[in-house]
């Protein structure tokens, strides 16, 4: 409330609005075909699908590049380098967020919301959410690393072939976001 | 009995990056299209004024999860080579807990994050950065939080085994608790709208 009068738009584009982005896709049509693309994944390769591995091998590579004998001594990092098709970096988790981010973009620019933008509420100042933004993502690592995956690999992926701990994950996640929606509610409503 | 095809060797690893690239343009491409690549229209789920995210992933559990049931049952897929993470139940509570912390703080999971940058949010770029940051301090105090890494060890388990049903009984049950949860969510929607606000 305090700062940012004019930031008082749905969110902070840095492009004029001359077109106006599409319509999200129904949720339940939306929900059906990416339930067909998990089905794929079972199908063709007995697995589901996944985001936060991918970016577990980054971080593995990234501090054993600074710290090669301290990295290789470390189980968990060790796990993560010891993956991949001859390369760290070739596993199959990175090279499907790769086709995350060329999916996600095709989509986008066929509704026409691409575009440089900081997604906040209307009363949110920048920096905190920008700060916020990156907390939020900690909590979020620490917690897949903990839980062995985050929402597409446990919660969607296990969640789908009635695995036990993926149940147990999903019930807390939503429980953890709705203890806590009403403290940060200035963020986004 | 002929699939997956990977574990029956029609493939090999190169390619299996391949289909991961392919299968992951499918994942980013939905996702997108159902909006979730917007942390205003994901977090919206956690202040009960547009439940997509909840209709996104149960109508996506019960696609694949249906899928599978049915061409396991027509005897095309051995479900059992399909992978079931171990459940280790302590700490995939608490990693649940943070997770969904991070969640309404942070305002995306680490597979929406990469769509959100893919069209252009610059604040999805600092929750990666985030992201990784948690992953390096977990590793870092690997040692010490090993042994509740490893707590509660219940193995590979299904619903079904645990609760000792069918399976398919355990399906229906999912099915019926996912209608009555499409239909509990669009009366949410209608109490909790916001009065005005088109978009």
């Amino acid at each position: 409330m305090s700062s940012s009068s004019p930031a008082l738009t749905a969110v902070a584009t840095d492009e004029a609005d001359t077109t106006r982005p599409a319509a999200y896709m129904n949720p339940y049509l939306a929900g059906v075909g990416l339930g067909l693309v998990l089905l794929a994944a079972f199908v063709v390769m007995g697995r589901g699908l996944g985001a936060s591995g991918a970016f577990t091998s980054l971080t593995a590579i990234a501090v054993e590049a600074v710290a090669p004998e301290h990295t290789r001594a470390n189980e968990f990092y060790a796990g993560y380098l010891e993956r991949g098709v001859g390369h760290p970096l070739k596993t199959w988790l990175l090279f499907e967020v790769l086709g995350v981010l060329v999916g996600g973009f095709l989509s986008g620019a066929l509704a026409g919301r691409v575009g440089r933008r900081i997604e906040k509420g209307p009363r949110a100042a920048l920096g905190t959410r920008l700060a916020l933004a990156f907390a939020g993502g900690a909590l979020m690592g620490y917690g897949a690393k903990l839980a062995r995956g985050c929402t597409s690999g446990q919660a969607l992926s296990g969640g789908a072939v009635l695995n036990v701990g993926s149940w147990a994950f999903m019930l807390m996640v939503f429980a953890g976001a709705y203890a806590l929606a009403w403290f940060v509610r200035r963020q986004w409503t | 009995m002929s699939a997956p095809l990977f574990k029956y060797g029609l493939f090999g690893d190169e390619i299996s990056l391949i289909v991961a690239f392919v299968i992951g343009i499918g994942f980013g491409f939905f996702l997108e299209r159902a909006g979730l690549g917007s942390a205003r229209k994901l977090t919206a789920q956690f202040y009960l004024t547009d439940l997509s995210v909840f209709k996104v992933m149960f109508t996506a559990i019960v696609t694949a999860m249906l899928g599978l049931f049915y061409l396991s049952w027509a005897g095309w897929v051995d479900i059992s080579l399909v992978y079931l993470s171990p459940t280790y139940l302590l700490p995939q509570l608490a990693g649940g807990l943070l997770l969904g912390l991070g969640f309404v703080i942070g305002g995306y999971c680490p597979g929406t994050s990469v769509v959100a940058v893919s069209t252009g949010a610059l604040d999805a770029w600092l929750y990666l950065a985030g992201v990784m940051a948690g992953i390096f301090v977990f590793g870092e105090m690997f040692s010490s939080i090993g042994p509740f890494f490893y707590a509660t060890d219940m193995g590979s388990l299904t619903i079904p085994d645990l609760i000792h049903l069918p399976y398919g009984v355990v399906v229906l049950g999912v099915v019926l608790l996912a209608l009555g949860g499409f239909a509990g969510a669009g009366w949410v929607e209608r109490l909790f709208a916001p009065p005005s606000r088109e978009s």
